[in-house]
């Protein structure tokens, strides 16, 4: 184990937020059997629960898996021991954020701050303005260029934002809580 | 006393057809609702896999919202959206050093949330008899895959599902408005969700999974009620099938368009014009259309 004493109290951290211990789980590796996205990475779920019980946060947090965790919550409802594992990947999400540790995938943190950002702006999410703002901050500037003109037509992207009354108060809840 | 809508984003743009049919097939059965005004988003998967309060924060607000608007039951059709309001609202029922944060932070005191249901929840509470006796058109020549998906039955301890592996309460609508329902194996397996933009490869993997397992069962359409879910197997499927030729296109539709469909509401009402796989061929081949109510 890696001598952590210059790093925050991560297993406190994450009971904060969860109200769960990571000691909770027993690695029986349930939750990595029925993870739909169990296919796509090198680290089971379970073991990114492993990394953290061993104290081996930079292995956990840099994982792509906590990024790839589309939050079904089938390891919730199937974990016998009724350990949260999604609220556990939502925790190591946020913490990572807040430390600015260096994201295993880009992509996906460019998708959640894109989305919040027009959620903060405008009170609701806005397809046109998010599709945009996130083709600049990811640089996938080309995708679903097949799909993109139907669904204009059919009139399902909106071109110009909702007005929502009290959307002070929504930026108010986003500038209190950063 | 009326019902709260609880709309939220989808349903204003990518899902317009999933609040249209709500709103007319809700019409029909004397539903009497009014949308909570000036309601703002949920959050849906950005905030909870970024920042936990904000997750509860921002669902709260509608809740307050709601409340204060006199509504005792507020429904959401989208999975999503249903799912945030009723753990935002548990947290703040069963916590409260959460409930203190968020009263700070929304200015507030709070007393009580109203009841959130989802619109299986709502069909159930309208009555399966009711549906029955409404019906103007025979659906029996359809068989449907019903696609809970995951946000309809989990997590399973707070929102009212009757089995979180093998749910049965969708089934139950469909039957009741006419359409034969089929056995299969991904009922409440995960769609990719949210990574549709960001990984589009690994939602297109997953829906491929369910739209075989379907298909493979016999059904010839899939229902849904999430417009996450519809999304990735509606709007991606022309992709799947160009990676894979094999699969045969299938119509992904609303609960609320099938039972539309069975009181005989217009197609164009039900807004079955705006799918990607368009479900008019198998509609017209396998049911008789009668006039429009």
């Amino acid at each position: 184990m890696k001598n952590q004493t210059d790093k925050p109290d991560y297993e406190k951290l994450v009971e904060d937020i969860t109200g769960q211990n990571s000691s909770m789980c027993y690695q029986c590796g349930k939750c990595s059997a029925g993870c739909p996205v169990r296919e796509f990475t090198l680290t089971p779920p379970n073991r990114v629960v492993r990394y953290f019980q061993l104290g081996m946060y930079e292995k956990a947090f840099s994982s792509p898996t906590i990024w790839l965790c589309a939050g079904c919550m089938t390891c919730t409802s199937r974990c016998p021991k009724n350990f949260k594992l999604s609220n556990f990947m939502d925790a190591l999400r946020e913490i990572a954020i807040k430390e600015g540790i260096q994201s295993g995938d880009k992509k996906s943190v460019a998708f959640h701050q894109t989305f919040l950002n027009q959620v903060k702006k405008f009170g609701r999410a806005f397809e046109f303005g998010f599709i945009r703002d996130y083709k600049l901050k990811s640089g996938q500037l080309f995708q679903d260029m097949d799909v993109a003109p139907s669904m204009f037509m059919k009139g399902k992207i909106g071109l110009f934002p909702h007005k929502v009354k009290g959307k002070e108060k929504i930026q108010k809840i986003f500038n209190n809580i950063k | 006393m009326n019902y709260g809508y609880y709309p939220g984003c989808s349903l204003t743009g990518t899902a317009k057809e999933f609040d249209s049919s709500v709103r007319v097939v809700l019409s029909k059965f004397n539903v009497r609702f009014d949308e909570i005004n000036d309601w703002s988003c949920c959050g849906a998967s950005s905030a909870h896999a970024t920042n936990h309060l904000l997750s509860v924060a921002l669902p709260a607000k509608n809740l307050f919202l709601a409340k204060q608007q006199g509504f005792e039951k507020v429904f959401a059709p989208c999975a999503a959206c249903f799912n945030k309001l009723i753990s935002s609202k548990h947290e703040i029922d069963t916590n409260k050093n959460i409930r203190s944060k968020i009263e700070d932070l929304l200015e507030e005191k709070y007393s009580s949330s109203p009841e959130i249901l989802n619109i299986v929840q709502l069909f159930h509470n309208i009555g399966l008899n009711e549906i029955t006796a409404q019906k103007h058109v025979d659906l029996s020549g359809l068989k449907a895959a019903c696609y809970y998906g995951c946000l309809l039955v989990r997590p399973n301890d707070i929102n009212g599902t009757d089995d979180n592996e093998e749910p049965t309460t969708m089934e139950k609508v469909v039957s009741a408005a006419g359409a034969k329902t089929v056995k299969w194996n991904f009922k409440t397996e995960c769609c990719g969700a949210s990574h549709s933009i960001a990984h589009t490869d690994i939602v297109e993997k997953l829906s491929k999974k369910i739209i075989d397992d379907a298909e493979k069962n016999g059904a010839d359409l899939i229902i849904v009620a999430c417009p996450m879910c519809h999304s990735n197997l509606d709007m991606r499927q022309l992709n799947i099938k160009k990676h894979n030729p094999g699969i045969k296109l299938i119509p992904v539709l609303y609960l609320t368009q099938l039972v539309g469909l069975a009181l005989g509401i217009e197609e164009k009402k039900l807004g079955l014009n705006l799918h990607f796989i368009d479900p008019m061929p198998l509609l017209k081949s396998k049911l008789k259309i009668e006039a429009a109510v």
